[in-house]
């Protein structure tokens, strides 16, 4: 491994004037060996997908290559004719993205986008295209080939369609694939299967992979080598056992501390009387149906039964399509249960009439995934936090002098209520979305996904607020997520939903530690850079 | 899968539909001021009361109510119109005279205008922010912001009376009595300014929105994949944005499809072009109900069959639909 397939030398990619700093990616040197896996790592902003674009061609408009190279088989790939690049994208540099839902082209069948690779560099007969489209759907395992390959993109599920990606990444076997956060949109399972597949096809085709990715339990599980980049720049380059072991710059040490431990809390007693009980719930939802045409029902919610003590954090996990968020939205009554009762300080707010509903809906408060969709965009601060108050009939001038309060305890400063949602960056919107429940003074918090759009360093900072609020408010949250160390982190007790149905539920140190259902086991077994361990004492 | 199970449900619905529509009409025509048979009568020119009453028996209204809603129904069933006194002949007969001369004119003037509409559109996007798409922008905005009505008789004028290049107003010449190719020809040549001066006008619409639709699709995760495929900018341009950007287009076309029969009252009027338009202008001036009614019948009845066309068409581009349907 001395002769490098891509060596990059002093690469700058200029940012278009007015950007909040010039270069996108600053000086940067790195090479890459034949059959080696690169992970570049950094948070939003880093950089890190930039080079990638610029090796593709494909940089975003006004964005441009300021100074460097980049060489690939002996010539600088960076100053070549827009039709030099085109034959170089997919058959011999080729690329896979972060969101397989929308990556593909919904209006045409899979076979059809993958020969096209094949017809874009003029290989081959139609039919020898559609034997190999064939071959490579086999390749990356997708099931029943034959049927795949007529299949629209809306048929397959997210892991399926990544597969679909690669398959066509791999299409005229490139040299070198480059895979930007290719498993960040996908259910742990689904990652660690996807991750082995990329390992497999870099074992047999011998081909270098760049893989872009802010998860250092990815890194764990693929990477030869590590490159750490922040505002452009490499801050600290190695092997992976060096880099995660030994790890030099600060930036490294920091990243890496924020990273939720395997570590989980030893088992807190909690004996305080319920916040929420959930009682028997179901839902089904029943999809298309009508006129002389079948029923289609899922049922997300599962005769499920499990309750809240006050001041306690109940964890509730499990992959898309598991229910976990329609347990959540039914708890707010954003959706109506079929039956069973939801028991919110004494009343049942499965039962409660619309008026009644209204009356009590501020027990109930939530905190969403996206802070920048959950504020209105034309709405100051103040309002945000004084509407729901408000409505409630807390005295204005109280309302407010609360929000004030809040704005301090979420640590944003009372001053910030002035300001618009856009002024802030996610971190402090998701603060601001915290305060917001806070405001309506409620029984229950439910998270959905509060910190998964949120870089590591940022998720741990407002872990840490959710975890100081939930000791001096003595809040009891329900904490849904599809991360496990996350949840690890935060909560008491741990509920795992697969299918609508609840597999599982105890103290996390059982949970993680002893599981005992199968398929907690495969979900624990799944998390890259795996690895639990009980923590020295219980966390608070 | 297949595509017969939707289209026959919406067939079955469409006839509910246009029943309905039916019923409407029975109940405007009751809801005009006075005794329906005395409007028509006083409408026929003579009003004494031998005609009412043999009026009234001819069209049931001697009748109790529910009987003549159900005959009237089974009239429309039937598709029996009614007759036209103003112009001494049944409704239908009128209608289907009519009805070739407005369907040649406003479906060539819908297939000018999606035709050029979509080129011209992908045309100006590719070129986005350039001169050519400024100019492309700023002609479509003319077209756009022209009245119809100035636009007709500007072309008229300049291409008729000035230039004599085509003719000014009809369908065909008359007292030529053309036979075979001839008559189409003149025909042809009788339909340039019309079908140009609407067409147009619908063109600027579509242009402007294949246009807004191709630069957004533009901006989608899926035309990355396409480019870093090595796809060249034409083929992803055609196959990727385009077939996702017609989505839109479609819709908006099959809007204004539904009102193909009924939408040239305009440009009828201006270039004495005999369609239903002008049938339905000249019936209203004349209060003419029976034939009114009928043309709203007719309308209605376009209306729903292009709604179906278009869930047809959208069913064939979009898979997602036709798979959920």
């Amino acid at each position: 491994m001395t002769n490098p397939v891509l060596s990059i030398e002093h690469l700058s990619i200029k940012l278009p004037d007015g950007a909040d700093r010039q270069f996108a990616v600053d000086d940067c040197s790195y090479t890459l060996d034949k059959g080696e896996i690169l992970c570049v790592v950094g948070e939003s902003g880093s950089g890190k997908s930039m080079t990638a674009n610029a090796l593709m061609g494909l940089l975003p408009e006004g964005v441009s290559v300021g100074a460097g190279r980049a060489v690939f088989e002996g010539k600088n790939i960076l100053r070549q004719t827009e039709a030099e690049s085109q034959d170089l994208r997919g058959a011999k540099i080729a690329m896979i993205f972060q969101e397989p839902m929308t990556a593909l082209n919904p209006l045409m069948r899979i076979g059809d986008q993958i020969s096209e690779v094949f017809e874009a560099h003029k290989r081959h007969t139609p039919s020898e295209r559609r034997k190999r489209a064939l071959d490579l759907v086999r390749e990356v395992d997708l099931p029943d080939p034959e049927k795949i390959i007529r299949a629209y993109p809306f048929q397959l599920s997210g892991g399926q369609r990544q597969r679909a990606m690669i398959a066509m990444a791999l299409a005229l076997e490139p040299q070198i694939l480059i895979a930007d956060e290719p498993t960040t949109a996908l259910d742990v399972t689904t990652q660690a299967q996807i991750l082995k597949l990329i390992l497999d096809l870099r074992k047999k085709r011998d081909m270098a992979v760049i893989f872009i990715t802010h998860d250092f339990g990815v890194v764990a599980e693929i990477a030869d080598k590590v490159l750490v980049m922040r505002y452009g720049k490499i801050v600290e380059r190695g092997t992976t056992d060096a880099v995660l072991k030994t790890p030099q710059h600060d930036y490294t040490k920091h990243l890496l501390a924020a990273i939720p431990s395997g570590l989980v809390p030893q088992n807190a007693e909690v004996q305080n009387s319920p916040a929420l009980e959930i009682k028997a719930l179901n839902k089904v939802f029943r999809t298309g149906g009508g006129f002389m045409k079948p029923h289609r029902e899922v049922r997300a919610i599962d005769n499920i039964s499990l309750s809240i003590a006050k001041g306690e954090v109940l964890g509730l996990v499990g992959e898309s399509g598991s229910g976990k968020s329609t347990l959540g939205r039914a708890v707010v009554r954003l959706v109506t249960p079929d039956s069973g009762q939801i028991l919110v300080g004494g009343s049942d707010m499965a039962a409660l009439s619309e008026t009644e509903l209204r009356r009590a809906r501020y027990k109930v408060q939530m905190v969403f995934q996206d802070p920048y969709a959950s504020l209105n965009p034309r709405h100051k601060i103040l309002r945000a936090l004084t509407d729901g108050p408000i409505a409630k009939a807390v005295p204005k001038e109280q309302a407010r002098a609360r929000a004030h309060e809040l704005m301090e305890i979420v640590g944003l400063g009372a001053d910030a209520v002035d300001r618009f949602p856009h002024e802030f960056s996610g971190g402090q919107r998701q603060r601001i979305g915290i305060a917001r429940a806070l405001a309506m003074d409620p029984d229950l918090i439910i998270a959905d996904e509060a910190v998964s759009a949120l870089d590591v360093s940022i998720q741990a900072q407002v872990l840490d607020l959710l975890r100081d609020l939930r000791s001096k408010l003595n809040l009891s949250i329900l904490f849904i997520t599809h991360d496990l160390r996350v949840a690890a982190q935060l909560c008491d007790r741990i509920a795992v939903m697969q299918k609508g149905k609840l597999v599982e539920i105890g103290p996390v140190s059982d949970v993680f530690l002893n599981p005992q259902d199968d398929y907690t086991k495969r979900l624990l077994a799944a998390v890259p850079g795996g690895g639990w361990g009980l923590a020295e004492a219980a966390l608070t | 899968m297949t595509i017969v199970g939707p289209v026959l449900g919406r067939l079955f619905k469409a006839v509910l539909t246009l029943l309905a529509i039916a019923i409407l009409n029975f109940f405007l025509i009751h809801a005009a001021p006075g005794d329906p048979a005395a409007v028509l009568a006083g409408e026929a020119g003579a009003a004494d009361e031998q005609m009412i009453a043999d009026l009234r028996a001819q069209f049931g209204l001697d009748q109790p109510f529910y009987i003549q809603l159900g005959t009237y129904v089974g009239n429309v069933l039937t598709l029996d119109l009614g007759y036209s006194f103003r112009q001494g002949a049944p409704v239908l007969d009128l209608i289907l005279d009519r009805l070739p001369a407005t369907l040649i004119l406003t479906l060539t003037a819908f297939g000018i205008s999606l035709t050029l509409g979509i080129m011209l559109g992908v045309a100006a996007s590719a070129r986005v922010g350039k001169p050519a798409d400024s100019l492309l922008t700023g002609f479509a905005l003319i077209f756009y912001a022209t009245p119809l009505y100035w636009a007709a008789l500007m072309a008229v004028l300049v291409f008729s009376v000035q230039l004599g290049w085509l003719p000014g107003f009809g369908y065909e010449t008359v007292g030529a009595d053309y036979t075979g190719l001839q008559r189409v020809g003149d025909i042809l040549s009788h339909l340039v300014l019309p079908a140009l001066t609407l067409g147009l006008f619908f063109m600027a619409v579509y242009m402007r929105m294949t246009r807004a639709s191709m630069l957004e699709v533009a901006q989608q995760d899926f035309v990355k994949t396409a480019r870093a495929k090595g796809l060249s900018p034409s083929v992803i341009r055609r196959r990727h944005i385009l077939r996702n950007a017609l989505l839109p287009v479609v819709t908006l076309a099959g809007l204004q499809a539904g009102q193909l029969i009924g939408g040239a009252v305009l440009t009828e009027t201006v270039f004495a072009w005999p369609g239903i338009g002008r049938l339905m202008f000249e019936s209203l001036a004349a209060r003419d109900y029976n034939t009114i009614l009928g043309v709203f019948l007719v309308s209605a009845a376009m209306v729903i069959l292009f709604n179906i066309v278009t869930d047809i068409v959208y069913g064939l581009i979009d898979p997602r639909i036709r798979h959920t349907a």
